[in-house]
């Protein structure tokens, strides 16, 4: 080997530092470089973090006006000379006075409310009373009447909504330059707010209707509550989870413990891996053609939506059945079979419960994105529909039209009123406890039966 | 030219290059090297032996301080380089390596060409000032690596295609392309084959000539072959060290016998 | 008799069944179990099995064929010269529907007899008013084609259903005496059940193939029709996009293409460098500490639903740029909120987790040794990360750009609510412009007839967006497969 005898080797230029208690200037120049590098990286994660609070600072601050609700409580007179004029408490006949026959008792009620409080109506009209109180009110009152016929007759105090500005009012939304191109709400009327709110008239209060409540028109939302939609995404995820996770798990079973490598098998597993990517207005699109353009199935039924998310989420749940399949070591297969079970026996008897666990977290998982999926939603036309009832009944519940808290939320973001907004930032939050809590749940049952083979 | 009765005549006279007194290394909880003191001559091959788990692979670390990109593994004690303390907190353990090179169990080439393998060291130590300059560094490097013959046509085909033997040889090379003073090699034969281990072994003796060379090494024959200096470790301790030839004909130390002669291992 | 009825008979004669086959087995084997092939609860399922597959197979295959065969034969009823074109076709078939639902709910609500429903005709009753007395409101008043057709829509519905549930419950007793009477000590009856289960779990696994082709078909037939009724040169290379549902629009995809394409690109922009930096410093420089915390919440990202993001852009982000760039920020390069900036800003923030978690796993996978060689060669860590580490993972990130673009691409709702609805070509990414999935949305939802070209052009627009991503995905998995064989 000449090569080592090669004189240029033999002697080594000295280029390292004699020292290595001090830095060279390249050394030093390095380090930097590295210091640079590092931070770039911190400030990739501090970046990350910095969207992450500021998505959540967003929602919770938009989002938590929307669960207290301004309310006006006063004093209403229930004459019967209006409301009963045959006097006998007929529900028949008590029922043919309109929501506009209850109207005026609004106005007067308001009217007096102020004398009685000391406050100056600046208005010279009652009827210009009537835009601080939602107008959904006269129906409120008229929906306790037929509750409550023997009211008629007697005076009770009644808590009826407040109208969206003056609720925007109390919350900041509303503010006197802001109403300057308002026609439903002048500064008088602010005026007069500020003084119902000193006597105790007019309060925030917590609001329930937003939580169980039904949607309202667009020029009422003041009344608007996610209620409903909460019960169309319910039965959706009852369909998905009935769907997805008997079929979810036998395709698991199958690829992973009997499939002979072929090519049938093969072209499936290309094709789930894919599902998963497939954009899910794609799945939206196959369920329009194939569901509701081809098989005639209702339009807007939760029915038809839990098929679409079944599809979508399937390939998830199959991905991660298989992965807590596979980590149920073949020890205990051999096991199985050793004593005589057949293979069926083998994997439903012993596999199966092992790895039920993490089948379990990876099905919640999957429901949870299900859960917060709007596209493919907003083509099976469930959005758009004010969902104003719940349904009456299980297979109501099912095929009824009815709208999902995403796609509630997406029609909320629509409208062109901003008190709109709010109620979307609010149904965000209630959306988000949802899928939190099954995420933890999922979590829980991830950290509790977890085995480490 | 192994082991000449001249060039063991020469050991005596030569520099101590790394001194390490009173190490301790602990991992975790777990004190994986006790009280070692050894002193490294330059221009001298000197081997670790002993059996799996006593701490000759980690010992070496230390020499480079690769033991730094383990999280839970302490250094304690001294260990001099040319008389400085590498474990001062002033050393920068990346000016270090450049003087302590380190070639590893399994041919590690990077996923670069054989020229790029090569050429990486120098690049980032600034030690070419142009393209010539490179091209000769990489050509030497491969020379005394003593695998130019076999790559020289193919110096732009990726490092991962060359046999195993062959990588071994370049990642040697590669790491002297650096110029380092000590050259660390940790079981560098473990991974190849009797002919490609033959190879590599004649190379080890012939960078004898330029640089203070530290193997660790399973197989005694090989430590026979081509160390000067033998250390035998046992469960975390220095248990003897000396001139190879000693060691393994009148070991000092009862368990140095009983490894060699093959009883505890 | 209903579907759901007819499904709850069946279901009940397969619990029957479960118990005669468990006590016929055992009677064959004189009550003594040692004597049968297989467990005694193998020959119940074998019989409930028997009689629940077969016959629930064939009514989900006739509940699906029978709306579409009775569609077939009613359409051919109506006169040729009635309809110009499918969409009028399509038009006067909804009518159909619609009477016959109209008489159904007469007939149920009593409003009508049995035989006044199937035999009314429009010279002698008000159809339309009759309808409209019980809450089923007609857009026109009701022709005879159209009333007869609807009679015969239902005559049909009528006799489908009942040859519908006399041939289920048939097979279901079919099923159920076929295999009681097979059933003895000597038969295997647990080989049976498992290939009936067997068979169940292929079906299972099936479904995915069966999706892929539901998607491709629904694409396709639809496209086709779209191309019948829009030349596909002028859908693919026309450069304007201006619907509209009275006759004489463009719809050229390429503005749709370029606002696609150029959010996507911001989005890759902003995800890329900073989930790339993230997976870096996270799986090369983070403590076991900070990565255990900053990991999962980075991930929280990606858990977030994509209405949130949207609603994040058109209210937040929006305005805030708007403040930023608009005419009060004094630059004046941005008229509204929603624009190519902000929907690309927002889902670039949502693909961040994507590309981090994706990226780490890769760069995970790049064995230490090769961290080890850089190292020992005096090496710093960023050193060893740009020049050896990323080079080698290179391929595993380019795979996981590549998804994380056809994410991109896919997405709907950030861009629907927070890029504007205008399709233009322009250069200015504070301009809002649309994508081919928002304008998927408002091709499909509102009143669109299914057959005018302007609603039809969104299966257009699927069509290519799944091809596109298809495409995509398929090369990033055999990148990142590839890639993952070399370090195996």
């Amino acid at each position: 080997m000449t090569d080592a005898t090669n004189p240029a080797g033999a002697a080594p230029a000295p280029k390292h530092p004699s020292s290595l208690l001090a830095a060279d200037v390249r050394t030093k120049r390095r380090n930097a470089a590295e210091a640079r590098f590092k931070a770039y990286g911190l400030a990739a994660v501090g970046i990350g973090l910095i969207f992450l609070v500021a998505l959540l600072f967003a929602i919770i601050r938009n989002g938590t006006p929307a669960f207290t609700q301004t309310f006006l409580t006063i004093p209403v007179e229930l004459p019967e000379a209006k409301l009963d004029k045959n006097g006998n408490r007929d529900p028949a006949d008590l029922s043919k006075v309109t929501t506009f026959g209850y109207a005026p008792l609004i106005e007067v009620a308001v009217a007096r409310a102020l004398e009685e409080n000391g406050i100056d109506s600046p208005f010279e009209k009652q009827k210009d009373l009537r835009n601080l109180v939602s107008a959904s009110a006269p129906a409120q009152l008229r929906d306790y009447v037929l509750q409550h016929p023997d009211d008629i007759g007697k005076t009770i105090e009644f808590r009826m909504l407040a109208s969206s500005r003056v609720d925007g009012y109390l919350k900041g939304r509303v503010t006197r330059d802001s109403l300057a191109r308002d026609k439903n709400l002048d500064a008088e009327h602010l005026d007069l707010v500020d003084q119902l709110q000193a006597a105790g008239l007019i309060k925030k209060q917590f609001n329930w209707a937003f939580i169980f409540g039904a949607d309202a028109s667009e020029s009422r939302p003041e009344q608007a509550g996610i209620g409903v939609a909460m019960i169309g995404s319910f039965f959706m995820m009852l369909v998905v989870l009935a769907l997805s996770l008997p079929i979810g798990v036998a395709a698991s079973i199958y690829l992973e413990e009997f499939a002979p490598k072929n090519r049938w098998t093969d072209l499936i597993e290309v094709n789930i891996s894919n599902l998963a990517a497939v954009p899910s207005i794609v799945f939206g699109i196959l369920g329009l053609a194939v569901f509701i353009q081809f098989m005639h199935f209702p339009q807007s039924a939760p029915l038809v939506g839990g098929l679409v998310l079944t599809l979508m989420t399937l390939p998830t749940i199959i991905i991660s059945t298989r992965a807590s399949l596979k980590a149920v070591p073949p020890s205990i297969r051999d096991a199985a079979l050793g004593v005589g079970a057949s293979k069926m026996q083998a994997v439903f008897h012993h596999v199966l419960p092992l790895a039920m666990p993490g089948i379990l977290t990876g099905t919640i998982i999957g429901l949870a994105q299900a859960l917060g999926e709007t596209a493919p939603l907003l083509l099976i036309g469930m959005v758009g529909f004010i969902a104003s009832n719940a349904p009456d009944g299980i297979a109501s519940g099912f095929l009824a039209p009815n709208s999902a808290m995403p796609a509630q939320i997406y029609e909320w973001a629509k409208r062109a009123d901003p008190a709109y907004y709010e109620r979307a930032w609010g149904g965000i939050i209630i959306l988000l406890l949802f899928l939190m809590t099954m995420n933890i749940i999922a979590i829980i049952l991830r950290r509790r039966f977890e085995r480490r083979w | 030219m192994y082991d000449s009765p001249n060039s063991e005549a020469k050991i005596g006279q030569k520099a101590i290059k790394i001194s390490a007194n009173k190490v301790q290394v602990y991992y975790g909880d777990t004190h994986a090297i006790k009280d070692v003191d050894v002193q490294i001559e330059d221009k001298t091959v000197t081997a670790f032996i002993g059996p799996s788990g006593c701490g000759k692979s980690t010992f070496l670390r230390c020499l480079n301080r690769m033991n730094d990109t383990i999280d839970i593994c302490r250094v304690e004690g001294e260990i001099l380089l040319d008389g400085e303390d590498i474990y001062d907190k002033r050393v920068d353990p990346v000016q270090l390596r450049a003087k302590v090179g380190m070639v590893f169990q399994k041919p590690n080439p990077f996923p670069k060409s054989i020229y790029d393998n090569i050429a990486y060291g120098p690049r980032i130590h600034g030690l070419a000032r142009s393209k010539a300059d490179l091209d000769d560094i990489v050509e030497k490097s491969l020379r005394r690596g003593a695998i130019w013959n076999e790559v020289k046509d193919r110096l732009h085909a990726p490092g991962t295609g060359l046999s195993g033997g062959q990588q071994q040889r370049l990642c040697i090379a590669r790491a002297i392309a650096t110029e380092p003073e000590v050259l660390l090699m940790d079981e560098p034969c473990s991974a190849l084959d009797p002919i490609a281990t033959g190879q590599v072994e004649e190379l080890i003796d012939e960078l004898r000539e330029n640089f203070s060379v530290v193997i660790v090494t399973h197989s005694m024959q090989q430590a026979a072959r081509v160390s000067q200096k033998t250390a035998f470790f046992h469960l975390g301790n220095l248990v003897e060290y000396g001139m190879t030839g000693q060691i393994f004909t009148n070991p000092n130390d009862p368990r140095t016998e009983s490894y060699i002669t093959g009883r505890i291992g | 008799m209903s579907a759901s009825l007819i499904f709850l008979i069946v279901v009940a004669l397969a619990a029957v069944g479960f118990v005669l086959g468990r006590g016929r087995a055992m009677a064959s084997a004189g009550g003594d179990i040692r004597n049968l092939h297989s467990l005694p609860s193998y020959y119940a399922f074998n019989v409930a099995l028997s009689a629940l597959v077969p016959a629930l197979i064939l009514l989900v295959v006739w509940l699906i064929a029978q709306p579409a065969l009775i569609e077939n034969r009613v359409q051919s009823m109506i006169p040729q010269d009635r309809y110009a074109d499918r969409g009028e076709l399509s038009l006067i078939m909804s009518d159909v529907r619609r009477v016959a639902d109209g008489l159904d709910l007469a007939v149920e609500r009593d409003a009508l007899t049995r035989e006044e429903a199937s035999s009314i005709r429009t010279e002698f009753t008000d159809v339309r008013s009759r309808l409209a007395d019980i809450g089923v409101a007609l857009g026109s008043d009701v022709d005879r084609t159209t009333l007869t057709a609807a009679q015969r829509y239902r005559a049909l519905n009528a006799t489908g259903n009942a040859i519908r549930n006399a041939l289920v419950i048939l097979a279901a007793l079919a099923g159920l005496g076929l295999s009681l009477w097979k059933t003895n000590h000597e038969f295997r009856a647990r080989n049976s059940v498992e290939k009936v289960v067997m068979a169940l779990l292929i079906g299972a696994a099936s479904l995915a193939i069966l999706t892929t082709v539901g998607i491709v078909l629904s694409l396709i037939f639809n496209t086709v029709e779209f191309f019948k009724l829009y030349p596909a040169m002028d859908f693919f290379f026309g450069t304007t996009w201006s619907p509209s549902f009275g006759g004489g629009s463009e719809l050229g995809i390429l503005p749709l293409f370029w606002g696609t394409f150029y959010i996507s690109l911001i989005a890759l922009a902003v995800a890329v460098p900073i989930g790339l930096f993230a997976a870096v410093y996270l799986s090369e420089y983070a403590s076991p500490y900070v990565r255990g915390f900053a990991k999962p919440l980075l991930e929280v990202l990606a858990g977030i639903p994509t209405i949130v993001y949207g609603l994040f852009a058109l209210l937040t982000v929006g305005p805030l740029l708007v403040s930023v760039f608009g005419e009060q920020g004094g630059l004046g390069w941005m008229q509204g909120g929603t624009a190519v900036m902000t929907a690309g800003l927002v889902m670039g923030i949502m693909l961040i987790p994507f590309v981090s978690s994706l990226s780490d796993d890769i760069i995970n996978s790049v064995p230490q040794s090769m961290r080890d060689g850089s190292l020992g060669l005096g090496a710093t860590k960023s050193e060893t990360i740009r020049q050896v580490v990323l080079p080698a993972a290179l391929p595993g990130i380019v795979g996981a750009v590549l998804l994380a673009a056809s994410r991109a691409i896919g997405e709907t709702m950030i861009v629907v609510l927070g890029a504007g609805a205008a399709a233009r070509l322009s250069l200015n990414p504070f301009d809002a412009m649309t994508t081919v999935t928002a304008k998927i949305v408002s091709q499909l939802t509102g009143d669109a007839d299914f057959a005018s070209p302007e609603a039809l052009v969104a299966f257009a627009l699927g069509m290519t967006l799944f091809v596109i991503t298809l495409a995509l995905n398929v090369f990033a998995l055999w990148i990142v497969r590839t890639y993952r064989e070399q370090y195996e």
